[in-house]
């Protein structure tokens, strides 16, 4: 049986005029499945979130261009559906929350419009009938006196209520898999718990699939089954979140987790990985990690590493492997 | 009572459209002052009846150019006419020329602009060069050529050039705007949720981008006024036995009539230095008002 969402060896470059175009990803590959979360980890400018916006299709054109994969959903290529019919799945199918609720809303438009926006495209609603959709939904997000607040512009919310909001939208119309990207970034620490609780609730209630793209290990480890580590725009590791985290087996997944703050870094400094992710448009040959790794060879140099199978649902694309896994487990 | 508790009164308060920067508009006396000059130049223009009850055609050829008597502010014209009259009925013209220009203007650039602004492509390509052709063309000597062509001139006429040469220059304004919007998040995350891309045009992307074109639409009313006057006195304008504030100053600036009785080129300058004004004002007003990034 194949996945709800199989992305397979997806690439994609940015170009702009005069410049020579920048592979942002290289071979991306990932499945999820109906109630299933899956963690996309990595550092700023891994291409978590520009994975995500490629498979809701919604990267500027011509600014990027898809040079090779497909993103299947359901049987469908969405890559190739002609765009009427990927209206259809985009919203009512797959949906995703944005990282700040602000930006992503229209300034102008009452939050109600925008909820209500969904029935009225997708389900050919009436206005009355969208806007006490819209109300009804925002309840399910539980913000508090929601048929008061539905004619309130998105400026008059605090962050954690658009989150929210930004939530309700995405699960209006009861979607198959729901893409957070960053959810809770922009949000304190209490927020956060809030928001996570409540996205974990639903997504488990609606057995819906949850693609959580994030940088913060401990959500992930809170709310995941499998992980998918990126760096550079290629997929490092992947596999069920409990075994990556207690034997990684790419040396950045081990340099990551290695940096989380425990009672055994207690008054000392807390370990980090040297140096900086590569500049996408001037990889390093061979694998873009080398210039980082404590494991790099001349191989490392000149070869880039396959995404190999090496146990049940566990790939990782490094040369050593074997010698990362072997070593001390991270944080002994 | 519990502080948490919203009062029914707060809650109310708090629905609907929030206090908007607009109703703030009316505390600056600036403002209130070109508001009350366009109402009042608006009322000349739809109902004159209500200024005067003298008819600007009843002449009395023995008063030329007399100067201002009880009955007749103004006093009379070359022809012995009254001129206050004359004013009231010239209202419509100048005000005819100057918001239609604008209005028309307005929605060319709207639909070009957007278009080309949010599909980008081969429809942009086609709209901007057009526009750059335009923007290419000497305005002044291309509008005289033109209007020189017509032997009988409309208000349409005047409206039709000004729209010829206004509506480029305010394309690209509101194609830029446009541009900034299109990648904004809120519009990426409609494409996502599969809105339509004319509906994303028409609710998310136009309502956020539409202010600096409704500015610059208000400031370029007074302009078009300003416009009819000068081709009344370049002699392509518009011609008696139509009304117009710009006739009257072009009569005015005749044979040196203004030597003789500088109150006729006074009152109509006066008039359509005002109004003009009153637009800039209101256009300014609206900006400070409409962007809060500009307000003080």
């Amino acid at each position: 049986m194949t996945a709800l969402l199989d992305v397979q060896n997806l690439s994609l470059e940015f170009r702009s005029p005069g410049n020579p175009p920048i592979a942002a990803l290289q071979d991306v590959s990932l499945t999820l499945d109906r109630g299933e979360t899956l963690a996309v980890l990595g550092e700023s400018g891994s291409g978590k979130s520009i994975t995500a916006k490629a498979i809701m299709g919604i990267l500027p054109k011509p600014a990027s261009r898809i040079t090779g994969g497909r993103i299947m959903f359901d049987g469908d290529d969405l890559l190739t559906l002609p765009p009427t019919r990927l209206r259809r799945v985009q919203g009512a199918r797959i949906a995703m929350v944005f990282q700040d609720a602000l930006s992503a809303l229209n300034p102008v438009q009452t939050v109600a419009t925008q909820i209500a926006e969904l029935y009225r495209v997708h389900r050919g609603m009436g206005k009355k009938q969208a806007h006490a959709a819209a109300i009804e939904m925002m309840r399910a997000v539980r913000i508090p006196d929601a048929a008061n607040r539905a004619d309130d512009y998105p400026f008059q919310f605090s962050g954690g209520m658009r989150q929210r909001i930004m939530i309700a939208m995405a699960l209006a119309l009861d979607p198959d898999v729901l893409i957070a990207d960053e959810p809770t970034t922009a949000l304190d620490a209490t927020v956060q718990a809030q928001i996570l609780d409540l996205l974990g609730e639903i997504t488990q209630e609606r057995q819906m699939a949850l693609l959580m793209i994030t940088h913060d290990l401990g959500v992930a480890g809170q709310l995941a089954d499998r992980a998918l580590v990126m760096y550079a725009g290629r997929v490092a590791e992947s596999g069920p979140i409990g075994s990556m985290f207690e034997s990684p087996a790419h040396p950045y997944t081990k340099g990551l987790l290695g940096s989380i703050p425990s009672a055994a870094h207690r008054g000392g400094d807390l370990p980090t990985i040297q140096g900086l992710p590569p500049d996408i448009a001037r990889r390093p040959p061979g694998c873009s990690f080398n210039p980082r790794c404590g494991y790099a060879t001349a191989q490392c140099r000149t070869v880039l590493p396959h995404l190999d199978p090496f146990a049940p649902d566990r790939a990782a694309a490094c040369h050593h492997k074997g010698e990362v896994i072997a070593d001390a487990p991270v944080g002994a | 009572m519990p502080e948490s508790t919203t009062s029914p009164q707060t809650a109310r308060a708090r629905r609907g459209r929030p206090r908007s920067g607009l109703r703030s508009l009316w505390k600056s006396p600036w403002f209130d002052i070109a508001a009350i000059i366009i109402v009042v130049v608006a009322l000349m223009a739809l109902f004159p009846s209500l200024f005067t009850h003298i008819d600007p055609r009843d002449c009395d050829l023995s008063k030329s150019r007399l100067g201002p008597e009880p009955g007749h502010l103004m006093g009379y014209d070359i022809q012995g006419c009254d001129y206050w009259s004359n004013i009231v009925y010239g209202a419509r013209t100048s005000l005819e020329v100057g918001v239609y220009t604008a209005a028309i203007s307005f929605v060319i650039a709207l639909v070009a602009g957007s278009l080309a602004g949010y599909f980008g492509g081969v429809v942009d390509s086609v709209i901007s060069w057009t526009s750059n052709v335009i923007l290419g063309i000497p305005v002044g000597i291309a509008s005289l050529v033109i209007l020189y062509q017509f032997r009988s001139r409309t208000v349409w006429t005047i409206v039709f050039v000004l729209v010829l040469f206004s509506w480029a220059a305010t394309m690209r304004y509101m194609r830029s705007s446009v541009m900034q919007v299109r990648n904004l998040e809120y519009i990426q995350a409609a494409r996502g949720l599969g809105v339509g891309p004319w509906r994303i045009l028409g609710s998310h992307v136009i309502p956020n981008a539409v202010t600096p074109l409704i500015v610059m639409t208000t400031l370029s009313v007074g302009a078009g006024m300003a416009a009819e006057a000068g081709f009344s006195i370049l002699g392509v304008g518009l011609k008696l036995p139509a009304f117009s504030w710009g006739i009257q100053i072009a009569l005015a600036s005749q044979d040196g009539n203004w030597q003789i009785a500088p109150l006729l080129m006074f009152f109509p300058a006066l008039m359509l230095g005002l109004t003009t004004l009153a637009f800039v004002v209101l256009g300014e007003s609206l900006r400070d008002a409409l962007d809060p990034k500009a307000r003080r």
